[in-house]
């Protein structure tokens, strides 16, 4: 069912962004992506604990061929590794999810989160400052008020554009156990931050409280059997949300019907085949991720092996299910040993919801198209193929013969992953991490 | 050496603009802090450059300073509100336009709402004819905007320009809200939903009807409880602006949709505004609406919606029609009330032991010996010490009813419980109940079963407690009077003089110094002063210089004689201790009781 028949797609590399050598550097490892609403900008978040902020340049828009060229904007510090003394623990600077705010004017806002604390930036333009002292020449000399006969009052004049990106906001103090994921909810004016154990509701315009929604801490901390991995906020129903488990299973909550959400309304669950059981099952089912369609009727979600997408008026079983990696199910000893078993894959969805995409190793990622039940595998690579050449779709084998474009599993570099992508909102452009590079990707028209 | 120069230099330059320079200056300071202190004498500026330079070089700067911090822009929309004079008077009003509205558009929603707030102020200031020409059109810029940040600080001005404008433009106007209202984002619904009640104060009666109803109804069925929950409150205001005859086809459908929404959030605002409801819709809808709806609410699935009704109890049942007040709760209310009493939420089983003793005022005495005296004493004895504290802190209502003596069996244990709370706040709490209750229970009981847990407190390992205890021991003395405090508690707050613990010989001093006043100078003289006089040479230096606070504090309730001859001694050998502290002390005693 591979959707390479023509040897090769219409996804084309437009832009690779960071540095090009083997020796990486900790802080550089990019550990977010994602589009603002319109597409107009991209964010991406370190380990280092910064933001780098892509702008999509107006004047190639204007040309199809290469309408996706983005450059840098803004470039920020957004947390700094601190220490917590109470509980003698560090508390990594790592960017752990950004989410950008719809746009409310001229500015942009995004959320930004690491382990404890989430910060509220404004990203704005400068293009004006005033000129004109009293007292001092524009150049800081001080002059005699001897001088002085009249009163002058500033006045604004033109300057070179200056991109300025403030903290508005700093929400702390809410999580004892680690953020793995925030989300805007579609009134605008509230968001949500889940760790562990908990699930908060935060007002936008308040860092001193927050409302506590979910909460599976049993009272005593033996009897832990499952931890939250993944929330997010239905796009359009204000009132609905959904929360990802370790177990692989998914929560709907209505906030509506309480203000403690603990009584979930829906729990979408696979049952286990007995069949496949194994000492690693449970791993592999944690719920990495978890996106609504933009629609808001489906919702998909990411373990270890397989993407699922989900009808919500059906809970029993996913409607589609696809395998992401499943040559790596005879592997799992190894990538066990290795922890990458543990790592987490991201997701996401076209803009019409009729493709979705996760990565993989060996810097593959993968696209399933859901009408036409076909599925690709391509390779982030700068070393293979030129900016506006099709991509050449790789098959993964087990056995010994190769043909051009195939790779045994035994080849796959672990170390190279693609755990962070984002969809363009709107145009077939998509963003992925590799460990330090950005990529930007764009699909020609037919 | 810069004020220096000035004054030097005041020969050529003009030394006044001095001071007005710097404050223009540090308009574009790099210190937030003197940006806002400028901002602040914004007048001051004004003042000095004149209306003129003020219009045309002042606010064109202020329009494009939008880029500054919060609390600049916020100090900058708050000026501006009453700026008029300074930019030469009504006739010019509409200069201050520009600057408003560029901060009626800034994210901040605090800023939004100032600036929105100048704008409604100097709307006033406008003449019928500038509101038009340059009003009204700033309001529909607003409306119209790109971004939701300005069509919702647009929805808080169509009021106040609405009641002085041609037919014409009202119809423009209330064309405007009616797209607000409908508009994209949530943001600007909710914006719209909470000022629809004040829009239809100033509408026309007819126009209430044809325009505003409709708005009501389609806001409140909208799909983000967010914005359904902001009609319950324009609801109301409708609701008193009709005619009795119209509430029922109009207004009542979407109300009694709202008090069983299938958000819990809409169904709490309908119970926060139950009152403002039940006042707006008047007797008759209470009876036949109103009631079975609040007996929804209290048994709501939600606590945090039976929290919000069992709060309005009281208030809800004083209001009920007279002639069948009393039927209603009995028949109606009280079961349940009764419900509540043991309701699994504390902070429901809280909120209406906060009010609950109330209705025993409204149903007389029989009924309260009879239903209610049960549920207070069930209170009383609830596992969570806020219930049983909001019961004791509400005692007065049911002493004009019944007396208290009724209460007095269960009242005793439910306070020696909380008395000895392992909290300390729920401990502090209820001392500051302690002078009202004995009060109530009087001289005898208080001083059989009270009074050794007063003296208990003043020995308590929290310093809070024991400061509290004190200033309880004063009032009760206010109350009980003089020669009670000779008698009871002088002797044991002396006694404590003598303790082994440093902490509580201070608590003695403490004691003395809140007591004396209201003793008087007898008491002072005789009892308390040989005391205090002795402990001058503690040998603990902290007590020794409170010794020296102390006297310092009752030394205006003694006479003369016994200052110079048995305070001004022990004063000038403490002003010669060795520790410092006792020096100074000392020292500020003689020169406050004026014995040097």
């Amino acid at each position: 069912m591979d959707g390479d028949g023509e040897g090769q797609s219409r996804w084309c590399l437009s832009q690779v962004k960071g540095a090009v050598d083997d020796d990486v550097a900790e802080a550089d490892i990019i550990s977010a992506v994602e589009f603002n609403h319109s597409g107009e900008l991209l964010a991406t978040g370190d380990r280092g604990g910064r933001i780098v902020i892509f702008q999509q340049e107006q004047e190639s828009k204007s040309l199809p061929q290469c309408r996706a060229e983005y450059n840098v904007y803004s470039t920020f510090q957004s947390h700094e590794p601190e220490f917590d003394y109470l509980k003698s623990l560090e508390i990594e600077e790592k960017i752990n999810k950004i989410r950008w705010l719809p746009q409310k004017n001229a500015a942009h806002f995004l959320l930004s989160t690491n382990d404890k604390t989430i910060k509220l930036w404004k990203i704005s333009e400068r293009d004006k400052r005033p000129e004109g002292y009293n007292l001092k020449e524009e150049d800081g000399r001080f002059r005699h008020p001897s001088s002085l006969t009249t009163l002058r009052v500033p006045v604004f004049q033109p300057m070179d554009l200056m991109v300025e990106a403030s903290p508005r906001r700093v929400y702390a103090n809410a999580h004892t156990y680690h953020i793995n994921s925030i989300s805007v909810n579609s009134d605008n004016e509230t968001y949500l931050s889940a760790d562990d154990l908990r699930i908060n509701l935060w007002h936008l315009d308040f860092t001193d409280r927050s409302f506590n929604i979910v909460d599976i801490k049993p009272v005593n901390m033996e009897e832990l059997t499952e931890v939250i991995t993944a929330s997010e906020f239905h796009p359009l129903q204000c009132n609905t949300f959904v929360y990802g488990s370790s177990k692989g299973s998914v929560r709907l909550c209505d906030m509506r019907a309480s203000a403690l959400c603990d009584q979930h309304s829906k729990l979408f669950e696979e049952p286990e085949d007995p069949s496949t059981r194994s000492f690693f099952s449970e791993i592999i089912s944690s719920i990495s991720d978890v996106k609504f369609s933009h629609s808001g009727r489906y919702m998909m979600t990411r373990d270890y092996l397989t993407l699922k997408i989900w009808d919500l008026h059906m809970e029993s079983r996913p409607v589609e299910t696809y395998q992401v990696h499943g040559y790596l199910r005879s592997k799992l000893c190894s990538l066990y040993e290795n922890d990458c078993i543990f790592d987490k894959f991201e997701c996401c969805w076209r803009s019409d919801d009729s493709e979705v995409m996760t990565g993989s190793y060996n810097n593959f990622f993968r696209m399933f198209n859901r009408d036409a039940q076909q599925d690709v595998t391509l390779e982030a690579s700068w070393e293979n193929g030129s900016p506006g050449c099709p991509l050449k779709p790789w098959r993964v084998c087990t056995g010994s013969r190769r043909k051009r474009n195939e790779i045994g599993v035994d080849c796959l570099d672990f170390s190279r992953k693609i755990l962070y992508t984002s969809w363009h909102p709107q145009d077939n452009v998509v963003a992925l991490a590799t460990v330090n590079n950005l990529y930007i990707f764009q699909e020609k028209p037919n | 050496t810069k004020l220096d120069d000035s004054k030097m230099a005041g020969a050529e330059g003009d030394d006044s603009l001095y001071p007005i320079a710097v404050l223009i200056d540090e308009l574009r300071n790099e210190d937030v802090q003197l940006r806002l202190n400028s901002i602040k004498k914004l007048s001051t500026i004004a003042l000095a450059l004149g209306v003129e330079r003020t219009r045309t070089e002042l606010l064109p700067f202020l329009t494009d300073t939008i880029y500054d911090e919060d609390e600049v822009l916020l100090a900058l929309a708050e000026q501006l509100g009453s700026f008029t004079v300074l930019v030469g008077g009504p006739e010019f009003v509409h200069n201050l336009l520009p600057p408003l509205e560029s901060l009626a558009t800034v994210e901040e929603t605090v800023v939004r709402d100032k600036a929105v707030e100048s704008l409604r102020k100097i709307s006033q200031e406008h003449s019928p004819v500038d509101l038009e020409v340059h009003f009204v059109p700033l309001v529909k810029r607003l409306a119209s905007g790109d971004w939701f940040t300005s069509r919702t600080s647009a929805c808080g001005l169509f009021s106040v320009c609405y009641p002085r404008v041609s037919s014409t433009v009202k119809a423009e106007i209330r064309q405007h809200f009616r797209t607000l209202c409908s508009d994209d984002t949530p943001m600007v619904r909710r914006a719209a939903a909470s000022k629809l009640g004040e829009f239809a104060k100033v509408l026309e009666l007819d126009y209430v009807k044809s325009d505003i109803i409709p708005l009501f109804t389609a806001l409140a069925s909208d799909e983000q409880d967010s914005v359904r929950l902001l009609a319950v409150e324009a609801g109301v205001s409708i609701a008193t602006l009709l005619p009795q005859e119209d509430l029922e086809a109009l207004v009542m459908p979407t109300l009694r949709q709202a008090a069983e929404d299938k958000s819990w959030r809409v169904r709490y605002m309908v119970a926060d505004k139950f009152s403002e409801l039940q006042k707006a819709v008047g007797p008759e809808i209470t009876k036949t609406d109103l009631v079975p709806a609040f007996q929804n609410l209290l048994k709501d699935c939600e606590a945090e919606v039976r929290a919000a009704a069992a709060n309005k109890v009281k208030v809800f049942c004083e209001n009920l029609p007279e002639d069948s007040r009393e039927t209603i709760i009995m028949t109606h209310i009280l079961p349940c009330v009764k419900e509540l009493v043991s309701d699994t939420n504390q902070h429901v089983k809280s909120a209406l032991a906060s009010v609950i003793m109330g209705l025993s005022t409204i149903l007389g005495k029989d009924n309260t010996v009879e239903h209610l005296l049960p549920l207070f004493l069930v209170q009383l004895k609830d596992e969570c010490p806020e219930v049983r504290l909001n019961i004791i802190s509400n005692l007065d209502c049911v002493n004009e009813v019944i007396g208290i003596r009724q209460l007095s069996q269960s009242l005793l244990p439910a306070i020696v419980e909380l008395a000895e709370d392992a909290k300390w706040r729920v401990r502090l709490a209820i001392i500051e109940y302690m002078p009202l209750l004995a009060g109530q229970l009087g001289v005898e009981f208080f001083d059989e079963k009270l009074n050794s847990l007063c003296m208990a407190w003043l020995i308590d390992h929290v310093f809070a407690i024991r400061e509290a205890a004190t200033c309880n021991l004063m009032k009760l003395v206010e109350k009980f009077g003089a020669e009670w405090a000779q008698n009871t508690i002088v002797p044991k707050v002396l006694g404590m003089a003598n303790d082994s613990n440093y902490l509580h010989r201070m608590t003695t001093l403490f004691c003395i110094n809140a007591l004396s006043g209201v003793c008087g100078q007898e008491i002072t003289t005789k009892h308390m002063l040989p005391v205090v006089l002795k402990m001058s040479t503690d040998q603990v230096a902290n007590v020794r210089f409170n010794v020296a606070r102390c006297l310092q504090k009752i030394g205006p309730v003694l006479d003369s004689s016994a200052l110079q001859a048995e305070v001004k001694p022990v004063l000038e050998k403490l002003a010669t201790d060795q520790d410092m502290d006792v020096k100074y002390f000392a020292l500020e005693a003689i020169s406050v009781l004026a014995l040097a």
